[in-house]
């Protein structure tokens, strides 16, 4: 039977490679081994029912949440023993669900924060053609901004620091259609960039636009792959995981 | 010359003057007060105890080894900074998983410990501090005398109060500072190095303490009651002024020490409690301070 876990092999270089991921809040224990990777420049999504563990997954390879056992690796290097601000600075760029929008600070301020942690990253002339949106807000208290702006500029402050995986957790929720488009066409962008993106989605319609592969993920493991080109014979399949 | 409400111009200069003087202490130490809470979430009952070792540091310093005020100025509050970062590291850090309450009494317990150390030791009767060569003298301003070193301490605090707010206001690290302050977690997953950021925040809120502590030497005497005698005071001015808001705190210091001041003249009686008053019609109206944020 063919591992479902392991993506076609594309050439491109394992980024990301997440095995056997087991973690705990306090005493509850959340993430049973998940086992996922992630290819140099491909976009991935994480899907699943509320509660199956693909925050946690985010938050555990952030090194957020610190008690886990396993083994995550970037571009080769063993992250779990690093302190959250090491693993930051090995170029993984984070994007909370809650966005995470400074309140006590400006909106260019929020955008300046993340120190530049690679060369290679993007200007911010080059961020302000991506999300005009943000552009001439600069002197606006960053929580004052939309709930699609602060999307927009929670994506936008990591673009700066040269990070090239980005985890980016439910960048739609709540989001009114013609926003999620933006952001679509955003990430899109990101990806002919170059950028290495993981996406956290229950909006499945803007994931299968987006992903080359997608992960199943239920009560703390991944328990099925899916490319993004078997998606249609597979619909039966993804709908008996994700239905309700 | 014409007397202001029956009060003669001399007597009521000379009270601002020592509002502003003592509003420059509030200031100092409540600022210091103000960015260890608002960053480490810990109300640092040990500030009075930092302020009156580092008093002491610049004393000892001054009659063990010759080394005179300005080197205090530098060397005493470095001191107390060091001192800070070491207790933040060892023993601060452990209680930030719990209540405030645990680190409040901790704090408590430091102060408590330094100044029976330094009672045990020095007694309870202040020790004299010479004003430096320098800062002697004064000017007679014409409606009221000025001495250089009162003029110096007012200035000079006020320059490291507004440069203290200026670096966490409009600075790129003082940005640091404040998205910290919101979600450490968030800044530390961007890179920065939060618990390194966190001891030097607290070493900076004691050495602050610390530099008014050396500013205080020869103006009060260096006693072991000096901190004990100044926090209680300056605990109200940050509540008044609003928890963590560095701003709120360096201006309610100076107000209230001119408040002070001017309630020495006109009803000396309520001098001493006037500043509680304050307080009191503040949480009143305006429960988070006059300066405070909402939560």
């Amino acid at each position: 039977m063919p591992d479902r876990h392991r993506p076609e092999t594309t050439g491109a270089p394992v980024l990301l490679s997440v095995r056997d991921l087991n973690a705990w809040y306090g005493e509850s224990h959340v993430l049973h081994g998940v086992n996922m990777e992630v290819r140099k420049g491909e976009v991935v999504t994480l899907l699943g029912r509320n509660g199956a563990g693909k925050t946690t997954t985010l938050r555990s390879i952030m090194g957020i949440v610190s008690k886990r056992t396993g083994d995550i690796e970037y571009e080769g290097k063993d992250l779990t023993r690093l302190p959250m601000h090491v693993i930051g600075r090995s170029g993984i760029g984070y994007v909370p669900e809650e966005r995470g929008i400074f309140a006590s600070l400006s909106v260019d301020e929020n955008l300046l924060l993340p120190p530049v942690v690679r060369p290679g990253g993007m200007t911010v002339e080059q961020i302000y053609a991506l999300f005009p949106n943000l552009q001439g807000r600069g002197s606006t208290q960053g929580t004052r901004l939309s709930g699609g702006e602060q999307q927009m500029l929670a994506i936008a402050r990591i673009l700066r620091t040269g990070m090239r995986l980005l985890l980016l957790d439910e960048p739609t929720e709540g989001l009114a259609p013609v926003i999620i488009e933006q952001i679509g066409v955003a990430v899109r962008a990101l990806r002919e960039r170059g950028f290495t993106i993981v996406l956290v989605e229950q909006n499945f319609r803007f994931a299968s636009q987006l992903a080359d592969r997608h992960y199943i993920m239920d009560e703390g493991k991944v328990v099925d792959m899916i490319p993004a080109s078997e998606l249609a014979k597979n619909s039966e399949r993804l709908q008996r995981y994700l239905g309700v | 010359m014409t007397e202001f409400l029956s009060v003669a111009p001399q007597v009521l200069f000379g009270q601002l003057l020592v509002g502003l003087i003592n509003g420059s202490f509030y200031a100092l130490l409540s600022l210091g007060l103000a960015v260890i809470f608002g960053m480490l979430n810990i109300v640092n009952m040990a500030h009075g105890a930092f302020y009156m070792l580092s008093a002491f540091l610049g004393w000892l310093l001054l009659t063990h080894t010759g080394l005179g005020y300005w080197w205090a100025l530098v060397l005493a509050p470095l001191t107390v900074a060091a001192l800070g970062i070491a207790l933040e590291r060892c023993l601060l850090r452990h209680l930030y998983r719990l209540d405030p309450l645990y680190s409040l009494l901790f704090t408590f317990g430091i102060a408590l410990i330094l100044e029976g150390a330094f009672r045990h030791y020095f007694g309870v009767s202040g020790q004299a501090y010479p004003i430096p060569e320098l800062l002697k003298g004064g000017h007679n301003l014409g409606f009221m005398f000025l001495p250089t070193y009162r003029a110096w301490v007012v200035v000079f605090s006020m320059a490291v109060c507004f440069g203290t707010w200026y670096a966490i206001e409009r600075t790129r690290l003082g940005a640091y500072l404040r998205a910290a302050t919101e979600n450490p977690t968030l800044v530390q997953v961007f890179g920065i190095n939060v618990p390194v950021m966190i001891s030097l925040t607290y070493a900076l809120g004691v050495g602050l303490a610390g530099l008014a502590g050396v500013l205080a030497a020869p103006i009060y005497q260096v006693s072991p009651l000096m901190g004990s005698n100044i926090i209680i005071v300056v605990f109200a001015v940050v509540v008044i002024g609003g928890m963590g808001s560095i701003l709120g705190s360096i201006l309610a210091g100076l107000s209230l020490g001119i408040l002070e001041g001017l309630t020495k003249v006109y009803y000396p009686e309520a001098s001493n409690i006037v500043v509680f008053v304050v307080m009191a019609l503040v949480l009143m109206v305006k429960p988070t301070g006059l300066f405070g944020k909402e939560h």
